[in-house]
């Protein structure tokens, strides 16, 4: 009997540890956005606590008096459009590679794997140039054209694995019922991968979010920037750091995305499951 | 009622020949099994009649006509498969209604379908429910229903009863025979199941390695198999085959190879043979007793196994380790030539 | 069944553009390329191309006010990178960081995973907290890092204060704050903290989704042969998980070893260039300094190793008898 008490107490503990863990940057963040600068800048007393009283001011200058609501629309603005770009050109190729090219779809997980070694941080420099010849410095679009180099191979891995776990009878039963193969694909199997693709909009949408090295590298116009790169260069002017902005803005965008994220976790989990399954040959 | 016709179809994958050269045709409304042990070939032939995979050679007819060029969605012909490919999306009722919709058959003509082979099927019930939710013989139904709502000219069997219970099993082998009779649709029913095609079919074909060894009714095939492939595969326990000499092989159904004491027919035996048992095994309906010749064959090496199946009226006048004269009558044993494998008529220098 | 049967529908096969893109669409080796086709299009014109263009800037004197690609230079810039001394560090503290940060993930990643398996009350809230990390703009982690980690207000130290560690006469030394990212191992240390931090959640599904895969028969059979928690955990769990161990490392060091938006927030490379890493070097010189080739070439400079390394350890997943 104690041992399975002392099983429940450890589980909870390394779950409590865990999770305080994920949360201690984030905790901070809250305390700070609702404290008042008296409060915030002193010395001695507990940091935890709310020794003035809690404030919102902050998060009224953030919106107000700053540039973060121009970031946060320029951010959504390239997210979304990331989005169906990415969903466009992946959900296609990760069927096609998943079910129409027999044998040498079955290293496609690995190949899509390798370009993965080209990363951004390899690329920014040729991808600044890219983006001038296009005429596309200093814009957001420049970061709509760019950033889905990340999501594509991401995505379509992914997918990979959502429509390899639909079993290949699921399109000849289709094909026998009176569709063509794009019927087939978009009648019978695409309804049934709409969990993954959910997760890959997730997922896509916040990558395209969170890259900071091609939102610092091309734009530098202030009602151009997005919040990754906007916030850390106008938020701190110098060596002065608006912390309260700083946090709020900083949860503002977290916890949306968060809670998205939370909402998928398991068709995630799942989705990479059956695309770890496709990639390891299993 | 249309006629399916193979000729010379040949599917290889890469150095595979898969199906090899076969030749066949089905009757008008028969209802034909492609029986043959896995990796036979038998699926691809199936597959390439649905017109999921196009063959290397040859040509697939249905009513005379080449449906080579004819995309799967356009042959009709319509498949059952061995995990029944429900739609875990669409209800039912969706599903069933799916070949009409994706045929762009018009609303008012769907519902009288939908009722007409839901209430065939017995499944008015479920219409509502999503397929997840039943079970196997559920599913099956489901499965046929979905096929035969849009009046298949050739329907496709993949094994569809090997994903069941075996204890409905024989009652859905029942209710498909039933199913084929009352709508006569001609039928192509694979599997590898002998049983189930000795059972249901009006006639077999016995399909290895890609080649057509034999086609004919259940009885034709289990009387008179054409070659010794047929022999050793249909059957439980198979025939007994036993070389004679470097050119013959005799054949005998276990339950030909009778014990001396009870034969009918005294003295002329194509087959006499002086046999141990080394085990009985007792099945309810019958006895079967395995044992080894001492003598009656030529000495060839091993000395040879036979089994021998016994009513189970009355316990059999021996027992383990005794040694027993079993004879087959010239009536019941079969010839094959050793080389090719093939029947031939009797053989030449026959045991005395 | 009645007589009257439904035709199958003959489709009027007029010449149009949709009819003609309709019956394309139905030849299975025309759709496999139309809808791979777009992807791969834009794979090969904003990665191939612009890999290609990288090492022809590193092997030109290319600058962002001359950029064009005319001088050739062989290896020089290479040569030019190879003789500074941040480089070298940079390239120490790369795969220092993620080498660091890989080895406190596995054990972190596989032990979240053993605790997610199992269901419990409040998972959904847990699993969204616990994604938080990776949910975060980097950029905006490294902010709250950096105030998490203030050389005055961190709240960490006020902690070790109150706990005596901190503060005159106690373990951690005479002053009342740590400056976690004023010294260069403290810095380092700090750089993988909140790497681990922010790449947990993903390497803990990627463990996750792996640990599900395993049959639970598995697990069954060794408590029956009477196996304990380590037991099984040594014994089954992590030998099969080793093919996903391998993607899981490939797949994080990649995206650690390839950030900059830590460094330069939390550290900026400083002191000096104690916690400098490869990419914010090759941004600090390629566009900051504005001489494109000498960028391209640290940028390009680990490519051969990683290559090499990623085909290395794929084989190795592919191949290993558990998967």
């Amino acid at each position: 009997m104690s041992g399975r008490i002392l099983r429940r107490v450890g589980f909870f503990l390394g779950i409590g540890l865990l999770g305080l863990f994920a949360i201690i940057p984030v905790l901070w963040a809250l305390i700070t956005v609702f404290k008042a600068s008296t409060d915030l800048y002193v010395f001695g007393p507990n940091p935890f606590l709310f020794n003035d009283p809690p404030t919102l001011d902050h998060l009224v200058i953030l919106f107000k008096n700053t540039n973060f609501p121009v970031f946060l629309k320029n951010s959504a603005i390239v997210g979304v459009c990331v989005v169906a770009i990415t969903v466009l050109l992946s959900v296609p190729a990760a069927y096609a590679l998943a079910r129409l090219t027999g044998g040498w779809g079955e290293r496609s997980g690995m190949a899509i794997f390798l370009v993965y070694l080209i990363p951004p941080s390899l690329l920014f420099i040729p991808m600044y140039r890219i983006v001038v010849w296009l005429g596309l410095a200093n814009t957001i679009w420049s970061l709509v054209v760019v950033l889905p180099t990340i999501t594509i191979p991401f995505c379509t891995w992914l997918l990979l694995g959502f429509f390899r776990a639909i079993p290949r009878v699921q399109d000849e039963a289709a094909l026998l019922d009176g569709c063509g193969y794009f019927g087939a694909f978009r009648k019978v199997v695409l309804p049934q991968v709409w969990p993954g693709i959910g997760a890959c909009m997730v997922f896509a949408f916040s990558l395209s979010l969170g890259n900071y090295i091609y939102a610092a590298t091309f734009i530098t116009a202030s009602s151009q920037r997005t919040v990754t790169a906007g916030v850390p260069t106008e938020l701190i002017r110098g060596d002065v750091f608006y912390w309260s902005e700083l946090m709020a803005a900083t949860l503002v965008v977290a916890i949306p995305l968060a809670i998205a994220y939370g909402l998928f976790f398991n068709y995630l989990v799942g989705g990479f499951r059956s695309a770890e399954e496709a990639l390891t040959g299993r | 009622m249309s006629v399916l016709t193979l000729r010379a179809l040949s599917k290889r994958y890469g150095r595979i020949h898969a199906v090899d050269g076969v030749n066949l045709t089905s009757g008008e409304g028969e209802l034909l099994a492609i029986l043959g042990p896995s990796g036979s070939g038998k699926s691809t032939i199936m597959r390439l009649v649905a017109g999921l995979e196009m063959p290397t050679s040859g040509d697939i007819l249905i009513d005379g006509k080449s449906v080579l060029g004819i995309p799967p969605k356009d042959r009709n012909v319509a498949m059952v498969f061995q995990s029944f490919a429900l739609y875990p999306h669409m209800s039912v009722r969706d599903n069933i209604l799916f070949p009409l919709v994706a045929r762009k058959v018009p609303k008012p003509l769907r519902q009288p379908k939908l009722d007409q082979v839901s209430r065939m099927l017995g499944i008015e019930d479920l219409l509502d429910r999503r397929p997840t939710r039943l079970s196997g013989g559920q599913q099956q139904k489901v499965a046929l229903a979905r096929a035969l709502v849009r009046d298949p000219e050739l329907f496709v069997f993949d094994e569809p009863l090997s994903s069941l219970d075996a204890k409905i099993r024989s009652q859905a082998r029942a209710e498909l025979r039933e199913l084929h009779d009352r709508t006569g649709i001609t039928m192509l029913y694979v599997t590898h199941d002998q049983i189930e095609a000795l059972g249901l079919a009006d006639r077999i074909a016995v399909i290895n390695q890609g080649r057509l060894h034999q086609v004919g009714t259940p009885r034709e095939l289990y009387m008179d198999p054409a070659d010794l492939f047929v022999a050793g595969f249909v059957g439980t326990p198979p025939m007994n085959l036993l070389p004679i000499d470097d050119d013959t092989i005799a054949g005998l159904r276990p339950e030909h190879l009778r014990l001396a004491s009870t034969a009918s027919a005294a003295g002329d035996y194509a087959l006499d043979l002086e046999v141990t048992v080394n085990q009985l095994e007792y099945l309810g309906s019958e006895w079967l007793a395995y044992g080894t010749v001492h003598s009656g064959l030529p000495e060839q090496g091993e000395p040879q196994q036979v089994i021998a199946r016994l009513p189970a009226g009355t316990e059999p006048p021996f027992s383990t380790g005794d040694r027993c004269r079993f004879v087959g009558t010239h009536q019941d044993v079969r010839w094959f030539d050793r080389n090719t494998g093939k029947r031939k008529p009797a053989a030449v220098g026959a045991v005395a | 069944m009645n007589s009257s049967t439904i035709a199958p529908v003959e489709h009027a096969r007029e010449e149009g553009l949709l009819a003609r893109l309709g019956r394309a669409l139905d030849r299975p080796q025309v759709l496999v390329w139309l809808m791979l086709g777009p992807a791969v299009l834009y794979i090969i014109a904003f990665v191939g191309f612009p890999f290609i263009l990288a090492i022809a800037l590193s092997l030109s004197d290319a600058t962002i006010g001359d950029p064009s690609l005319d001088r050739y230079v062989g290896l020089a810039n290479f040569a030019a990178v190879m003789r500074q001394d941040a480089f070298w560090i940079a390239l120490r503290n790369s795969l220092l960081i993620t080498a660091a940060s890989i080895g406190l993930l596995l054990v972190l990643a596989t032990a979240a995973s053993e605790l997610l398996v199992y269901s419990f009350r409040g998972k959904r809230l847990f699993q969204v907290l616990f994604i938080l990390p990776w949910a975060m703009p980097v950029s905006l982690a490294a902010i709250a890092w950096l105030w998490l980690l203030d050389s005055q207000f961190s709240p960490v130290d006020w902690v070790l204060v109150q706990l005596g560690l901190l503060g005159p006469g106690s373990p951690l030394g005479p002053f009342s704050h740590l400056y976690y990212l004023g010294r260069p191992w403290l810095g380092i240390a700090s750089l993988v903290v909140a790497d681990v931090w922010r790449m947990l959640p993903l390497a803990t599904i990627i463990v996750l989704a792996a640990r599900l895969s395993i049959p639970e028969e598995r697990f069954q059979q060794a408590r029956i042969d009477g196996a304990g928690f380590f037991r099984i955990l040594f014994r089954i769990t992590i030998p099969a998980l080793r093919p996903m161990l391998i993607v899981a490392i490939l797949f994080t060091s990649l995206l650690i070893i390839g950030e900059m938006g830590m460094v330069e927030i939390l550290t900026r490379g400083a002191p000096g260039h104690a916690t400098q890493v490869l990419p914010y070097w090759a941004y600090l010189k390629g566009i900051q300094s504005g001489s494109l080739g000498q960028g391209a070439a640290i940028a390009l400079f680990l490519f051969p190793f990683l290559l090499v390394a990623a085909v290395l350890a794929l084989r190795a997943a592919y191949r290993s008898p558990e998967a």
